[in-house]
């Protein structure tokens, strides 16, 4: 049963008219309303507001990384640690075997956690410098054994804190994103939830980057935003709504725009909705993206990433 | 009345209605003193009584670090509000202001001249420019530069100073940080030193990329460098932050910068170090 977001409430209540005339015996009736629910779901998901998609993009059902490695990956092995100070729960990295493929890829995204117990291990997702020197440290092994990367980012941002700052958290990043931008095997990044800012490109500087169609890919979050630039907003007025709008953090816009490169359908009403058919989606549009990189040298590879982050903004 | 009565005063007359313009004396932002704006400069915009780092614009950067003259790279060609952004005001209109008010195009301004008799290219961030903030201007910006010293066979340096990346450039300010670090590893391959100067403030998206990414790391004094902003982290931890958090020489204790230069003495090590990093260089 999925819990059900604001914005869908009007889908919730024809849902619940649904189960009522099913327990009062009436079928013909709970399928008439059902069927009227479903196309007001199609018809609500066909033209979400950025704010909207945020909040889908934030849903606590939706598949983590964890849900993801498994359908993805046969045999998934973690391989924790920075080498430097500890492991980072938020940035799960690891070895496996491609289904479908039958290739070794190293995956590395963040972990959100899915009830209390494992949100607060995982730190909701939100990487810290080892996190990130991990990601760094496991694209370099990739390359070491030419083996592809495959990444999810899926963060509300790296972490905040004093800790974070205390051990570098920005150079961390900037490291990690700088080992993936030389490395000499295939790179593909998939925006799977919220990505956000540089807890997001820490791990998503790819050769292709594909992008879940109700996730959301901003420089910050909408409310942070929100919060600088209309500081005067007056009470009781959704100003992050705004900025997410503003901002363009949706799949359309960032393909518009040349940031990413594939859109990755969700089943009706979202990847929480079905998560099994999401992860399904998104498994068919990496084993799509992969082949054109596996017949690529090391060196074209690394030539081809470079050029299209040169590119990137210089045409529109 | 005499002539002196006179003359005394038509000057007092002049010198109120002068009435001490801001020009003519400078307060320090930290200690308050009145220093006199001359003899400021002449300190290279440091507080004379308590050693404070003024910010200061690429224009007097320049003047201080160069030998003689330079040359102004043009300003890169960008597209202009791209999202067509609109918060309380249209971005349009807060670049023109800020280009109003700084007379620059962007919030970086390269130049190509020579520190102690040596060639660099030179990038400098501006922070009265809409806070420094990093977007497509900014990357531009970076990039010139990085093809200048590749062109010159000349060392990068930059001195840094931004909140972060530009919001009103949405997305494609996120991706600065790649762009402008695959410019830094075409100077690695080119054995071209790429040295950053850390000024304050640097902080958000632009640390947590090419501001971190020297061969050799410099921050100014007490100068605030820090990846999440203090407000940011207050928040999340609900505690007061320690003393001297995100400071110059905080960052040098925890291993994130090799030194802490005093001004005064930046165009000195700068050249020094470029001369050392330079002198058995392998052309690529």
């Amino acid at each position: 049963m999925s819990q059900y977001l604001d914005f869908e409430k009007p889908i919730a209540q024809i849902a619940q008219r649904a189960a009522d005339y099913r327990a009062a015996g009436d079928e013909a009736g709970a399928r008439h309303a059902e069927g009227a629910a479903r196309r007001l779901l199609a018809e609500t998901y066909a033209r979400l507001t950025p704010w909207q998609k945020t909040m889908v993009a934030r849903h606590p059902q939706r598949p983590h990384f964890t849900d993801t490695v498994k359908a993805l990956v046969a045999d998934f092995m973690p391989l924790a640690g920075d080498r430097a100070y500890g492991e980072d729960e938020a940035i799960i990295g690891g070895i496996g075997t491609l289904r479908g493929q039958n290739i070794p890829v190293v995956v590395i995204g963040h972990e959100k956690g899915s009830d209390t117990a494992s949100r607060v291990k995982h730190n909701f997702g939100m990487g810290r410098p080892e996190g990130y020197r991990k990601a760094a440290r496991l694209v370099e092994l990739a390359g070491r054994f030419n083996v592809p990367v495959i990444t999810l980012a899926d963060s509300a941002g790296a972490y905040p804190g004093v800790d974070g700052e205390a051990r570098g958290q920005a150079e961390a990043i900037a490291r990690a994103t700088a080992a993936f931008l030389a490395a000499p095997v295939p790179i593909i990044a998939a925006i799977t939830g919220e990505g956000m800012s540089g807890g997001a490109i820490g791990i998503a500087a790819a050769d292709r980057v594909i992008m879940f169609e109700h996730a959301v890919y901003a420089v910050i979050s909408p409310e942070g935003c929100a919060s600088i630039l209309w500081r005067t907003a007056e009470k009781g007025q959704n100003r992050a709504a705004d900025a997410a709008e503003a901002m363009k953090v949706t799949a359309a816009d960032c393909k518009a725009l040349g940031v990413i490169d594939t859109i990755v359908p969700e089943p009706l009403g979202g990847a929480h909705r079905d998560p099994q058919a999401a992860i399904a989606s998104l498994a068919m549009a990496i084993a799509a993206e992969l082949q054109p990189l596996l017949a690529k040298s090391p060196q074209q590879l690394i030539r081809d990433r470079r050029a299209k982050y040169l590119a990137m903004g210089r045409t529109l | 009345m005499s002539w002196i009565t006179r003359t005394r005063q038509q000057l007092t007359g002049f010198l109120a209605r002068r009435d001490t313009p801001d020009n003519l004396w400078t307060k320090c932002k930290n200690c308050g003193a009145m220093v006199y704006t001359k003899e400021w400069e002449d300190n290279a915009s440091v507080c004379p009584r308590c050693d404070h780092h003024d910010r200061i614009g690429p224009k007097a950067r320049f003047a201080q670090l160069f030998d003689g003259d330079y040359r102004v790279l043009p300003a890169a060609k960008v597209a202009e509000d791209p999202l067509k952004f609109k918060d309380q005001k249209k971005y349009t209109d807060r670049l023109k202001a800020a280009r109003a008010a700084t007379g620059e195009p962007e919030a970086m301004m390269v130049a190509d001249g020579q520190i102690m008799g040596r060639r660099a290219i030179v990038g400098v961030q501006d922070f009265a420019f809409m806070g420094g903030s990093m977007g497509m201007g900014v990357g531009e910006a970076f990039l010139a530069g990085v093809d200048a010293a590749l062109a010159a066979s000349a060392p990068y340096i930059v001195f840094t100073a931004a909140g972060g990346a530009r919001m009103q450039e949405g997305i494609l300010s996120l991706m600065q940080m790649p762009r402008t670090t695959v410019g830094i590893q075409q100077l690695h391959d080119a054995g071209l030193p790429y040295i950053v100067v850390l000024t304050d403030p640097t902080t958000g998206g632009v640390t947590a990329s090419y501001a971190m990414l020297g061969d050799v790391q410099i921050a100014e004094p007490n100068a605030l460098i820090g990846f999440a902003g203090q407000r940011v982290i207050e928040q999340t931890i609900r505690e007061k932050l320690p003393e001297g958090f995100q400071r110059a020489e905080y960052l040098l204790e925890h291993g994130m910068l090799d030194m802490v230069v005093h001004r005064r003495d930046l165009k000195d090590t700068l050249g020094r170090l470029i001369g050392l990093l330079m002198a058995r260089r392998i052309a690529a």
